[in-house]
């Protein structure tokens, strides 16, 4: 029976998530917006209180953490496995992933990419890891290591190479943009066993922070999301043990690079779920100052007889249902065994669009009070744009969407 | 009519609500399925038992009659409490049927009804045998709802539309009266009009007459008012827009009265009610007029309904209305996703430029968006809830994207959207009306 409210079962999950926002990220967004690069310990502190909300049965967490993997877990977003097709309508982990990414980002988008454990790289190894080795990793912070400095988008043209060495594998190349990379106990990165064998050859290894082969070049400074570290690495000849290649060793004529690239499927309905949570951020700041400034939207009213800022943020608010909605449809569907990359790509490509405009448009809106540091509506606006950019770009969703509808293969549709 | 029937089990409840509905729909697919057409034929007795009426002219006579005292109901759907996108049983058979309807009968007569402005007989017939009008209306008055429910309302809007927006207008605006009258009449007014809707030879038509001809027009703001004397309201006013207005058994307006908009039920044979022609860029099957009202003297008891029922039907318009623009952005995306990967320029077929292949990706994101929108915003009323916000958020939606929708479907095409030859340029006309039109719909 179609309903699209937060089912009651979550709802303590998402106050939790929301509690969390507000009590613990926002009064040091700012700082840690300001102090880039410096560890946030408030959120060790607040450990017991995020593991509190992983553990808290129903839900895979604030972030993509997928250390369980027990009989009868839930399917978790960024954990790969689906759920099996069941007559009965599931309601998740993915769903209550998105729904606590959602608070979590409205409070901060940056503190949120830095919760111990939650990385990207977690998800990538509940994607593709074998079972020994979702114990062995399972509980460590991984970060994700897959973009270099000439391969962005088209991340199955990767240079970094893994050659074999009896029981182990050397790694050497470049990685960059790796999320909580200083921070993180592993990275996964993804290299390749023979660049002439294409995109089947590229598998991800997972290399300890302290392993000696491993090299942090720097931090970047950033546009947003300041409190998360941007790392850069070089791998020169880093060895790491044959077990640590995650999943299938073997290079296979097909489903190899499918298989990574599933991850990002897996991964797309969280970043949209973040990109949701900072509109929901920037449209309740705004509303509330345009409040003081006298104006009261009328969702009841035609936008054309109200003020351009009345209608403007009801239009805003509009978008923003719009987004939320596709994003909630993604997990559901992965909660519910369905195939959705499309989807999950669709609720990537509203969202970080809407998240852009509205942020944007917040300051705008709001005037200088939207542009100075005394609000956190520029951090917004600022940190906004990454999340049109990461996981795939906006370009990448809408080609990824095209491809599906169209039935077209990458060769047809460029 | 229900009381002649054995009392269903709770199992057979749930069933019942589809059930009389596709019973009408007689050699649609939806009946191969063995276990429907096992349920169906339990029911089948009824359309065996309907004698032939005498068709009745166009502004028919209502003769006053008295209610039992207490209004009859549509049963709100029960509440669930799962996040789910799968319709129940019944709506998807509901869906499936009404599918058919756009798909053999809508679709092919959507050109010649646009030019024409007219619904042709046999599109009239099929749907009023399928009972999409009856949908919001309880067993017991006649009707085929066990539960009303905004959501399957919404479903079958979506796929009417899909078939041809202007058909759909037409064939479901007296849907919107019986509505009104089911959610908002008393027994009286219940006992005086209904009938004529739920009559199966020939069903009345009507009109949900709200919107008016000035620019910024706030349906909370009417112009027309209505001025109460003695046992009388007079009213003055003008309706734009009004669907079938010059063949049209019954209008229900709107009117500010004692300073406050409210519903009136106005039979178009009361003296001071005039209807000229009101052709517009699209819902040209639907035949719309301008309904004038000059000095036009009704009973005080025509009032319909609250200030509150008023607002309702306003929300639960232009909810029914975004669906019906799901529906036709719908058929845009369907068109142009085959078109553009047929259509060869530079050696190729264009979709596979991005710029064609984006365009067709962002109609089908914000297609979707909105779909969700709508469904949310209709399992809310289903619900009880509060859905002003949604149906305010479907509403700003349908005019930002529907029109962009229509125009890239055009745009697509090319020269050959902006011609009659394919039904790009139709579905443009149509989406544009989508995010402005007040009333006439109801979900």
């Amino acid at each position: 029976m179609i309903d699209l409210e937060v089912p009651k079962k979550f709802i303590p999950l998402v106050k939790q998530a929301a509690g969390l926002a507000d009590e613990v990220f926002r009064p040091i967004s700012r700082k840690y917006d300001l102090a880039e690069h410096e560890y946030p310990r408030e959120l060790d502190l607040m450990s017991a209180v995020i593991d509190g909300l992983s553990d808290s049965g129903a839900s895979q967490g604030a972030g993509a953490r997928t250390t369980s993997g027990g009989a009868g877990e839930p399917a978790g977003v960024g954990a790969g496995s689906r759920a099996g097709k069941t007559k009965e309508t599931v309601n998740g982990s993915n769903l209550s992933s998105v729904l606590s990414i959602m608070q979590t980002c409205r409070g901060d988008v940056g503190l949120t990419l830095s919760i111990p454990r939650q990385g990207l790289g977690n998800a990538a190894i509940a994607a593709v890891a074998n079972d020994e080795q979702k114990q062995r990793y399972g509980s460590k912070w991984a970060a994700m290591a897959i973009t270099e400095p000439d391969t962005g988008s088209d991340s199955g043209a990767i240079r970094t190479t893994a050659t074999k060495d009896g029981d182990e594998y050397v790694l050497n190349g470049e990685k960059i943009f790796v999320t909580s990379g200083e921070r993180a106990e592993l990275v996964v990165v993804w290299a390749t066993l023979d660049r002439s064998l294409g995109k089947r050859a590229i598998k991800s290894f997972v290399v300890r922070r302290d392993n000696p082969g491993l090299k942090l070049v720097r931090l970047e400074h950033k546009l947003g999301i300041r409190a998360s570290d941007t790392a850069a690495f070089s791998l020169d000849n880093c060895r790491v043990p044959a077990d640590d290649l995650l999943g299938d060793p073997e290079i296979r004529t097909e489903g190899g690079f499918g298989g990574a690239m599933q991850t990002f499927d897996n991964t797309r309905p969280l970043v949209a779920a973040m990109a949701v949570g900072l509109t929901r951020a920037s449209l309740d700041l705004a509303t509330e100052l345009l409040e003081k400034a006298g104006i009261t939207p009328d969702p009841s009213a035609p936008l054309h007889t109200q003020s351009y800022a009345a209608a403007r943020l009801l239009q805003m608010e509009a978008d923003y249902e719009s987004a939320y909605l596709l994003t909630l449809r993604a997990a559901w569907m992965a909660d519910n065994g369905k195939p959705n990359s499309m989807q999950a790509s669709m609720a990537k490509a509203k969202a970080g669009r809407t998240c852009v405009d509205v942020a944007l448009s917040c300051v705008q809106l709001c005037g200088a009070t939207g542009y100075a540091e005394t609000e956190l509506l520029e951090k917004w606006a600022r940190d906004s744009k990454i999340l049109d950019i990461f996981e795939g770009t906006q370009q990448i969703q809408l080609l990824v969407v095209a491809r599906r509808l169209l039935e077209l293969s990458s060769s047809e549709l460029k | 009519m229900s009381h002649h029937t054995p009392k269903p089990t709770l199992a057979d409840r749930g069933q019942n609500f589809g059930m009389r509905l596709i019973t009408r729909a007689g050699g649609l697919e939806a009946m191969k399925n063995p276990a429907l057409r096992a349920k169906v034929e339990k029911v089948l007795y009824r359309g065996a038992r309907q004698g032939f009426r005498a068709q009745v002219a166009a502004g028919r006579a209502f003769t006053a009659k008295t209610g039992s005292g207490s209004p009859t109901r549509s049963k709100p759907a029960k509440p669930r409490v799962q996040f789910d996108l799968n319709p129940s049983d019944d709506q998807e058979m509901i869906r499936e049927a009404a599918r058919e309807l756009a798909d053999e009968v809508l679709r092919p007569a959507a050109p010649q009804a646009d030019t024409d402005r007219t619904v042709p007989d046999e599109v009239r017939e099929q749907a009023a045998q399928m009972g999409m009008a009856l949908l919001g209306v309880p067993t017991e008055l006649g009707g085929v709802a066990e539960e009303a429910s905004a959501v399957t309302s919404a479903l079958v809007l979506e796929e009417l539309a899909r078939g041809d927006m202007g058909l759909a207008v037409a064939v479901m605006s007296p849907a919107a009266v019986a509505n009104c009258l089911v959610n908002y009449g008393d027994s009286d007014q219940q006992a005086t009009y209904l009938s004529a809707f739920t009559d199966e030879a020939s069903p009345a038509t009507g009109a949900l007459a709200l919107m008016e001809p000035q620019p910024l027009f706030d349906p909370a703001k009417p112009q027309t008012t209505g001025s109460l004397d003695g046992g009388s309201l007079v009213l003055d006013g003008t309706k734009s827009l009004v669907p079938g207005a010059s063949a049209s058994d019954l209008f229900i307006v709107s009117a500010l009265v004692d300073g406050q908009p409210r519903l009136v039920i106005v039979p178009p044979n009361t003296d001071g009610v005039t209807v000229s022609d009101n052709p517009a860029m699209g819902i040209r099957a639907a035949h719309t007029g301008t309904l004038h009202l000059e000095g036009v003297r009704v009973p005080s008891r025509n009032l319909l309904g609250t200030t509150a029922d008023h607002s309702d039907a306003v929300a639960r318009a232009r909810l029914a209305w975004a669906a019906a623009a799901v529906g036709t952005a719908q058929a845009v995306l369907d068109h142009v996703k085959g078109y553009t990967k047929e259509r060869k320029a530079f050696g190729e077929p264009i979709a596979n430029r991005q710029a064609v292949a984006f365009t067709v990706a962002n109609i089908a994101i914000e297609l979707d968006g909105l779909r969700l929108v709508v469904w949310r915003a209709a399992s809310r009323l289903d619900r009880g809830l509060d859905a002003s916000e949604q149906i305010a958020h479907a509403r700003a939606l349908t005019e930002k994207h529907c029109a962009q929708i229509g125009s890239d479907g055009v745009q697509l095409l090319g020269g050959h959207g902006f011609v009659k030859e394919f039904d790009n340029e139709r579905w443009f006309r149509d989406l544009r009306g989508a995010g402005l039109m007040e009333g006439v719909l109801l979900v």
